[in-house]
């Protein structure tokens, strides 16, 4: 789960982070009141969306007045930000994030964190070159990227975070400064739960001092239930409507472009099953996962999510019963099949626990339900069926 | 013998009388699993399915002499779960739940490796050696007892590889299912080694998908170490970068874990592989048939 920048902030600062001051505004009267309680002579006004590359999309703007402000505010609220990463229709921006102003700087810097699969442990990464994409640091200059690996059982240590404000050149009281800063990021790391934490820039502002010129924060997601405060903070705006209809009903969906849609038992094997389908000549409209403890009334939501994406010409659903008896998902079937009304054409594999009782009932039921024998079979018989519409 | 689990393996049930832990002990069972007990905390002196319910695994392993256990207890409660079973003394830990947060495991794996415990999982379907012991939730009956060894980090995707092999006659040592965190108790490589180092695996199938670099490594790892023919697929070719495809470890974060990536992997690793999750079975058959292995 991302945070916004304004929640990002709010929660490092409160592990003693030092924080570009902000207010945020939802409409534009607000963003005017924003610059005036600021009272700055320049004022940054950034919309706020889960998508990074806001300033070359326009959604981050210098403003010298208050009217200014609220002109900016009201052409970026209630409109879609496009960014690099957004897709063609862009992120709904709900609200600005009105900045002090701290510029010019006399260094950008870069502070992440994220936890890294080879290690097996939270790896902080510092950098001179803040202020633009750390992708393209690590791509051209890997060695500007310094890496520090901590200990889970001990955790961050002081000298860690002195090797690293070193490493950036700080001088003087800077080196305490960022290593309290480090020190603080780590905590709220480990406390939170963070799967991924980058501040971009970092300032080193001409009068010495470090500030969080932006805040980004990716929760994981399985750690939720021990934060209640953070899970609040979810903004289901920014996530994908038919995503957020399948959490409900805790499926993994994921939307693709295709008209295939699939609904597969298991992660590996539903990405297997989109992976077929292209093979074959067919487009997979979705990612979905019923999961392991499928019931009946999650089956009948798949079928409705997939039906929902009006592109889908047909459906796919391979299940290899584990958990799940085949009986069981071929009565959640029929049920979904009686109660959506489904025009397109449907084919069914069902393998595993209790497969030919599964089969049996979807023979029985009277419906147009074509069963097939193996993955091949499935994938060749659904794309065949889509290609004569 | 197999890889990690024979006939003589002893099991407890951590979490034995929810109702996960109750249905997948009766299916253990069923097949002939030396299911010896579980634990409950608060139900110890009782009996389940015929077999004594525990307070703690210190109670459970002392009683039971037991070699192994199985957890099937919700998330939040599954890091303790497994430190709870490496204080007990056995030293194999297979964690089944799904939806484990990462920070915990990152404190999990270093205490297994220190305790030099193996842990299957956790967000897997468990180990089998078929017609001798299942611990884990994989449906027994499609598979078959032969040579070859399947590791996988995707449940039914195993299962998938599992049928096509027995219904090829091939039939399998040990099959092996990792899970699909980020942080799994055991990888490919620490599978690829136990297999190549077992005398009644002849071959060995990996199966991997997007997200990480694990298998990367592994195919690293196999032209050094492994002789053994192995067979490689990759899921999520179809996948898009920056999405979580339901398991937690599998997303293209940065560009990087593309199923390309893996697939070139293995190629260079001179690793014989399919793009076809249906043609697993059929691309080891003609792999040890060229092998003159069969």
């Amino acid at each position: 789960m991302n945070l916004h920048e304004y929640q990002a902030k709010e929660l490092l600062a409160r592990y003693g982070l030092p924080v570009q001051k902000g207010i945020l505004a939802k409409t534009p009267e607000e963003a005017a009141a924003a610059y005036d309680t600021l009272g700055g002579k320049f004022a940054v006004v950034k919309a706020q969306v889960h998508a990074g590359g806001r300033g070359k999309a326009g959604g981050v703007k210098v403003v010298k007045t208050r009217e200014e402000a609220a002109d900016v505010a009201a052409t970026l609220i209630g409109k879609n930000l496009v960014t690099y990463q957004t897709d063609a229709a862009g992120q709904p921006v709900n609200s600005v994030l009105v900045c002090e102003d701290m510029y010019p700087v006399e260094r950008e810097l870069y502070l992440g964190a994220v936890v890294d699969r080879g290690s097996q442990r939270v790896v902080f990464m510092v950098s001179t070159e803040g202020g633009v994409e750390i992708e393209k640091v690590a791509e051209e200059t890997p060695e500007k990227i310094i890496k520090i690996e901590v200990d889970p059982l001990v955790g961050m240590q002081p000298f860690q975070t002195r090797d690293a404000a070193f490493a950036l050149g700080l001088k003087g009281g800077q080196v305490a400064a960022f290593s309290k800063l480090m020190l603080g990021a780590y905590q709220a790391f480990v406390e939170n739960d963070f799967a991924l934490f980058e501040v971009n820039p970092l300032a080193l502002r001409e009068n010495g001092e470090l500030a969080c010129v932006d805040g980004k924060i990716n929760l994981d997601s399985n750690a939720l239930f021990r934060h209640a405060d953070l899970a609040a903070l979810r903004d289901k705006s920014q996530e994908n409507e038919r995503e957020v209809k399948a959490s409900e009903f805790d499926l993994n969906y994921v939307a693709l472009e295709g008209n295939i849609g699939c609904m597969v038992n298991g992660a590996g094997l539903a990405m297997a099953t989109m992976d077929i389908i292209k093979l074959k000549g067919g487009q997979p409209a979705n990612f979905l996962d019923v999961g392991g403890g499928a019931t009946r009334e999650r089956v009948v939501e798949a079928f409705k999510l997939i039906l929902a994406d009006s592109s889908v010409k047909g459906v796919l659903i391979n299940i290899f019963g584990g958990i799940v008896r085949c009986d069981m998902i071929a009565e959640a079937i029929i049920a979904a099949v009686k109660e959506v009304n489904v025009t397109v054409p449907v084919v069914v594999r069902l393998e595993g626990n209790n497969a030919e009782l599964g089969a049996k009932l979807l023979e029985e039921s009277g419906l147009k339900l074509t069963s097939a024998q193996g993955l091949n079979d499935a994938a060749e018989k659904i794309v065949a069926a889509v290609a004569a519409l | 013998m197999s890889v990690l689990v024979n006939k003589d393996t002893k099991v407890l049930v951590q979490g034995f009388t929810g109702k996960n832990g109750t249905f997948h002990a009766e299916q253990a069972l069923k097949c002939g699993t030396k299911v010896v007990g579980g634990v409950t905390p608060g139900k110890g002196g009782s009996e389940h399915l015929g077999l004594p319910v525990f307070n703690t695994m210190k109670d459970a392993v002392r009683e039971t002499q037991a070699d192994a256990s199985v957890i099937y207890v919700p998330a939040a409660f599954a890091k303790d779960s497994i430190l709870e079973a490496i204080d007990s003394g056995v030293k194999l830990v297979v964690c089944i739940t799904e939806g484990v947060p990462t920070l915990d495991m990152l404190y999990v794996k270093k205490a297994v490796d220190e305790a030099g415990v193996r842990l299957i999982g956790p967000n897997c379907p468990g180990i089998i050696t078929p017609g001798e012991c299942k611990i884990g939730i994989m449906p027994w009956h499609i598979h078959n007892p032969g040579r070859i060894g399947i590791v996988s980090r995707s449940g039914t995707l195993t299962y998938e590889a599992v049928a096509q092999t027995t219904a090829l006659g091939l039939g399998q040592s040990t099959c092996i299912g990792i899970g699909g965190d980020p942080i799994p108790g055991t990888s490919h490589i620490d599978a690829l080694k136990l297999f190549q180092d077992d005398p009644d695996t002849d071959a060995i199938v990996m199966i991997g998908e997007i997200g990480g670099s694990a298998e990367e490594e592994a195919a690293e790892f196999a032209k050094a170490y492994v002789t053994k023919p192995v067979v490689g697929y990759i899921a999520g070719v179809t996948a898009p970068k920056g999405k979580r495809m339901g398991h937690a470890g599998a997303i293209i974060s940065g560009g990087k874990g593309t199923a390309e990536e893996k697939f070139k992997a293995f190629e260079r690793a001179g690793i014989a592989y399919t793009r076809s999750p249906a043609e697993i079975g059929k691309t080891m058959y003609e792999l040890l048939k060229s092998k003159n292995m069969i």
